[in-house]
């Protein structure tokens, strides 16, 4: 399934990334080449097989439900770019 | 008093209790080689004198009572994924690029609570995505070896290649590395070191900047395989702040070093002699079978049929996972945010824009596309299901073996600036064909170098257990390591 240019500026959009025209362009090819390469893996029967998520097989862990930090505004907020006495500053959201 | 950045981490620690130098010197001598050579190497993005000139006045307060922990005293450099508390952290990524941690992760904070002293923070692909040390933010990594009588540059690999370079030029102890594909074990076969990659949740991921969460694993590059069983030990722990990480007893790794292998079964994987692989490559494994096999292992075939099927697979899931874990990326709370835009959306798109460099934007753009809908099941679970494939051809071949061996990487390192590979990223890909299968099926592997090729470049071995055996294979590399007697060196041009 080859992408096209089309294709290629919708994953852009969902990806949050800004594009020019040229690299879409060049984008599509290089994805066609690497997603190409990945198709070989219909090769492989997978018939009955379980999707593989976790490397090592363990129960979840669970944890007390209690506070165990917290009262750390100047940290939360001491690598945003714009903050006024605690609270993240962001762009305009709704008009 | 002789070169105190050549010794190895073990030799060094014991130097240090028996108090034949102090950490002050030895760290002050850590200092002036970095000066010298990182103009040079680029090995280091941020150093940290003034905090390693602390810690090491501290250590030696500790070590002149007879006090102190594993590493007490003994300088080591962080790759730039570790947060690092008061220190920036980059990744190397420019959406990064003024990050200064408000804690520490679990892993550096180990290494800090065993007395080690922190030199500085090492370069690294971006996010760890390469192989090469090209797509750092903070420009490549030299490596310090060179191609007999060429001047050319080479790539230390990737993605720990500060680290890597960092060890093998007497520029740290032993540093931290992490592998998500390959990139502890192919940069320290590029380098002339020891890296391993332990069982998946063996070292918390907590501090860890994010790549593929399922993948990604902490570890060390060192001297010597026994140097690695030391910093490896001093990293693993259990730790809550992390779910996946194992709550198990962690042996002792260094009681396996230098431990017979009499009567040890070796696979050697059939899929693993790969068309086009350099005869050199073939060679040095032919001599590492030969070796364990006159230390009194058993040599075995084994079969794991689904390897070629390892890295396609792995640029499914790595990517799917990394386009959720840099979602975070979005110029809000922290990171890079793009001036002079009003809106929301172009405030996200330009923030992302400026601060991804080429290859995390391609990868994004794949994982992506991979988890898009409609393309979910045909790609996303057709991957899950290959990786569990790959995970099942391990554990039947563990029923009639104990360990594997493997080359580590299917070249030597190769020329800064490869074109073929810049304009072809599968080509790219291609060198963590051997390294990648481990990550997939969260086995431990490691790197030794074993000899140089005929252009006087390391090459490597890999090592690989079953999960949780780590202990095994730090046995069989250290036996590997006596066989072999590396003791080759770059050239110092720096």
């Amino acid at each position: 399934m080859a992408i096209d240019v089309a294709t290629v500026k919708k994953v852009a959009s969902l990806s949050r990334l800004r594009k020019s025209d040229e690299r879409l362009q060049s984008l599509a090819g290089e994805l066609n080449g690497i997603l190409g390469w990945i198709e070989q893996l219909n090769e492989v029967d997978v018939s009955g097989v379980e999707p593989m998520t976790t490397a090592i097989e363990m129960p979840q862990p669970m944890r007390e439900d209690v506070v165990t930090d917290g009262d750390k505004v100047r940290e939360i907020v001491a690598n945003a770019p714009k903050t006024v006495d605690g609270f993240f500053i962001v762009p305009k959201v709704v008009e | 008093m002789s070169d105190l950045t050549k010794l190895t981490l073990k030799a060094a620690i014991d130097g240090l209790k028996a108090k034949t130098f102090s950490s002050t010197e030895l760290t002050n001598a850590f200092i002036g080689a970095i000066e010298t050579a990182n103009p040079a190497l680029n090995a280091y993005v941020e150093t940290t004198f003034d905090k390693a000139r602390a810690q090491a006045a501290a250590s030696d307060a500790k070590l002149a009572k007879g006090e102190g922990g594993a590493l007490e005293g003994a300088p080591l450099g962080i790759k730039d994924l570790y947060c690092t508390a008061g220190v920036r952290t980059t990744a190397c990524s420019g959406i990064l690029e003024n990050f200064v941690p408000t804690y520490e992760s679990t892993v550096t904070q180990n290494l800090w609570d065993q007395g080690a002293v922190m030199l500085g923070k090492l370069n690294m692909d971006e996010f760890a995505m390469g192989s090469s040390n090209e797509t750092s933010k903070w420009g490549n990594v030299v490596n310090p070896w060179k191609s007999r009588g060429s001047n050319a540059e080479l790539t230390p690999g990737g993605s720990s290649g500060g680290s890597a370079a960092a060890v093998a030029a007497d520029l740290c102890l032993a540093a931290t590395a992490s592998d998500t594909g390959g990139s502890i074990r192919q940069p320290a076969a590029f380098t002339g070191t020891v890296g391993i990659k332990p069982t998946y949740g063996r070292c918390s991921r907590y501090g860890m900047v994010a790549f593929a969460s399922s993948l990604d694993q902490a570890g060390p590059i060192t001297k010597t395989v026994e140097d690695a069983a030391i910093m490896l030990q001093a990293m693993c722990s259990h730790d809550v702040k992390d779910s996946t990480s194992l709550d198990l007893a962690i042996p002792d790794f260094s009681s396996f070093i230098g431990k017979s292998v009499k009567g040890l079964r070796i696979g050697i994987p059939d899929e693993y002699r790969l068309d086009g692989i350099p005869a050199e490559i073939d060679a040095l494994w032919e001599q590492g079978i030969a070796w364990l096999k006159d230390a009194g292992a058993e040599i075995v075939r084994i079969s794991l049929p689904h390897t070629k099927y390892a890295l396609p697979c792995y640029y499914i899931i790595a990517p799917a996972e990394a386009s959720s874990n840099l979602a975070r990326y979005d110029g809000m709370r922290f990171g890079h945010r793009a001036e002079g835009v009003t809106s929301l959306t172009d405030t996200y798109e330009l923030s992302r824009s400026e601060g991804f460099g080429k290859e995390v934007k391609r990868r994004i753009m794949i994982g992506t596309y991979v988890l898009s809908a409609g393309f979910y099941d045909a790609y996303y679970v057709k991957a899950l299901k290959v990786r569990r494939r790959i995970a099942e051809d391990f554990t039947k071949a563990f029923q009639a073996c104990d360990v594997i061996l493997t080359p580590a990487t299917p070249s030597a390192a190769f020329e800064l600036g490869d074109q073929a590979k810049a304009a072809d990223p599968v080509q790219m890909y291609l060198n963590d064909v051997f390294t990648v299968t481990t990550n997939l099926a969260g086995l431990p592997g490691l790197s030794v170098p074993a000899g140089l090729d005929s252009q006087g470049l390391p090459l490597g071995l890999q090592v690989i257990g079953k999960a949780l055996d780590e202990g095994t294979v730090l046995n069989i590399a250290s036996v590997l390591e006596r066989a072999a007697g590396f003791s080759a060196k770059p050239s110092k041009w720096w």
